[in-house]
């Protein structure tokens, strides 16, 4: 035995799996550190939806339903709250999760990870507390913002908590898709070419009514316009329950997650 | 006292489109001991580990690590099986301290992750993330990885590629004390001198199959005590040389102008060969007696270079 040696027996095997619970914290504890030290990640999931909120609240650059010209950033932040909110969860449910999940994949960190005692869904359903973590943390930081730029929300919490956790699912679903199938590099490229897409186009700061008649139709049956348009009904204008929205993204959801389940490939 | 094997291998058959990768593997690993599957790139090396770690189904064979079924028993055996990667599996912005030890609390009874780190080299970069850890320190991280969780068997896919010389030293004296304390060691190289150095039992695996097994001493003895190498022109008349040998010797031309008798290799035979060649107008050069080494059993099985 070499003087740089272990003592004799260190290395007696003496194998297990750690309780379930605890694997799953460790590593939802993890991935959400992962998450919040992507610098490039902060930017989309954090510092362009403050932007936007800011910015769009306080310049009257884009003419809002029901908001008059010339009206405060109260008026209007009252109409944008709710889409950044949207743009949030997509930034971190889709963009986010889809861009760190294509990498691992590249990388061999899910077939290592699919080699250690976590299960499969173990992982997963960490991935999912890390995304709803950091929406957590989003939710916060945007609220804290819109407060300060005079925003008055209505509506009751049940339904934005289900919406939020719908618009997760759904995006969820179609970002693992896309990582689970498609190449890193095309899924960077994809996942922040979506964002940008349905930023514009998915009622977010740009309204729905802004569309002809044919294309706004076509839009509001996109997940993110689903979840503005949802958040917005009872946020602003303080609706109960939004079926309509929340059937959208349930289609989405169950669209998106069989999809990935089914086609998702772990190297 | 060890009975059943850690790993049993018959006829595994693994094909990737219409190439077999594995095309009727048999391999039996002892408990305890340290086992190499010595083969070039492309041999099946990877493809049978990994079908060993449950990553792949068999086309066809049977497979058994640890008595279970790696694919369909894999939830079992994951705890109990410690795996190298034969490259990453590491998120990029993860710190080298922060994955390993992550990897240990995935685990009910794991090593002292600072002594390991330590044991490793990896001391003095704990905090370093690993996209900016050398070549070396990624490897000592992936096989420190692979024994925190205090598996009964570990496999380790070429856990020195790419190392230097000290570091490689370092990842042998590893896998030599994880022996001694009863861990059961597959690992595949290229390096004959690894097998020959670290393994109890060596697996020389060409074309998805094994071609040659046994202890290293046993390959390299290969019923053959000694062997006299020289270079000459190409196609000398290896019969006619044999006529002047004592029986038992056997001749063969390697490559075009490289010759190999194996026999009893005593002075007597180095005379005889050199007065037969100078009667033959034949200048040898690069006359060698040696050992076989597991280089030449592969060039012997396969007429190729093992790299």
């Amino acid at each position: 035995m070499t003087d740089t040696g272990t003592p004799t027996g260190t290395f007696t095997p003496e194998p297990g799996a750690a309780p379930l619970p605890r694997m799953i914290a460790a590593q939802a504890a993890l991935e959400t550190r992962m998450l919040l030290r992507h610098g490039e990640q902060l930017l989309l999931t954090v510092v362009i939806p403050t932007l936007l909120l800011v910015l769009f609240s306080g310049v009257d650059v884009v003419d809002l339903p029901d908001v008059p010209a010339g009206a405060g950033a109260d008026r209007r932040v009252d109409y944008l709250a709710p889409g950044i909110l949207a743009l949030a969860v997509l930034s971190t449910a889709f963009t986010g999760q889809a861009i760190a999940t294509g990498f691992e994949r590249r990388y061999g960190v899910l077939k290592r990870l699919a080699a250690s005692p976590l299960p499969r869904w173990g992982l997963m359903a960490a991935k999912t507390c890390a995304v709803l973590v950091v929406e957590v943390l989003q939710v916060l930081l945007l609220t804290a913002v819109a407060y300060a730029l005079g925003w008055s929300p209505h509506g009751g919490p049940a339904a934005v908590l289900l919406l939020l956790v719908a618009g997760t699912a759904a995006f969820s679903g179609l970002g693992l898709l896309m990582a689970g199938t498609l190449r890193a590099e095309a899924t960077l490229a994809a996942a922040n070419l979506v964002f940008v897409l349905l930023l514009v186009g998915g009622g977010v700061v740009v309204p729905l009514e802004k569309f002809p008649g044919a294309v706004r139709g076509v839009l509001e049956l996109l997940p993110i316009a689903a979840l503005s348009d949802g958040l917005r009904d009872v946020l602003r204008d303080g609706a109960g329950m939004p079926w309509g929205a929340l059937g959208v993204l349930g289609v989405w959801a169950v669209l998106g997650l069989a999809a990935a389940a089914r086609f998702f490939r772990w190297e | 006292m060890h009975s059943a094997p850690a790993v049993e291998i018959a006829g595994l058959v693994k094909r990737y489109g219409s190439e077999a990768a594995v095309d009727g593997l048999d391999l039996s690993v002892a408990t305890g001991t340290v086992t190499a599957v010595l083969g070039p790139n492309g041999a099946g090396k990877t493809t049978t580990i990994e079908t060993c770690e449950g990553f792949r189904r068999p086309d066809a064979g049977r497979v058994r690590v640890l008595g279970l079924d790696p694919y369909a028993d894999a939830p079992a055996l994951r705890p109990r099986v410690g795996v190298m990667l034969q490259n990453g599996g590491v998120y990029p912005g993860v710190r080298a301290g922060e994955m390993l030890r992550h990897m240990a609390s995935l685990h009910a009874h794991p090593l002292d992750v600072t002594a390991l780190g330590e044991r490793l080299g990896l001391g003095g970069c704990g905090r370093t993330p690993y996209r900016r850890l050398s070549g070396g320190q990624q490897q000592r991280l992936a096989l420190a990885m692979a024994v925190v969780g205090r598996p009964e068997l570990v496999f380790l896919d070429e856990p020195t590629a790419g190392l230097d010389p000290q570091a490689r030293r370092a990842t042998w004296d590893l896998v030599r004390e994880l022996r001694a304390d009863g861990v059961t060691v597959v690992l595949s190289t290229h390096h004959m001198d690894e097998a020959e150095q670290l393994s109890d039992h060596v697996a020389i695996v060409d074309g998805g199959r094994v071609i040659a097994e046994g202890t290293p001493e046993e390959l390299c003895r290969g019923g053959a005590e000694n062997s006299l190498r020289f270079g000459g022109r190409p196609a000398l008349d290896l019969a006619a040389l044999l006529k002047a040998l004592p029986d038992g010797t056997s001749a063969a031309e390697l490559t075009p102008g490289s010759y190999r008798l194996t026999g009893t290799v005593d002075p007597q035979l180095l005379a005889t060969v050199t007065s037969w060649c100078a009667q033959n107008g034949v200048l040898p050069d690069r006359i060698s007696v040696e050992r076989r080494t597991l280089e030449d059993v592969f060039l012997e099985l396969t007429g190729r270079e093992l790299r």
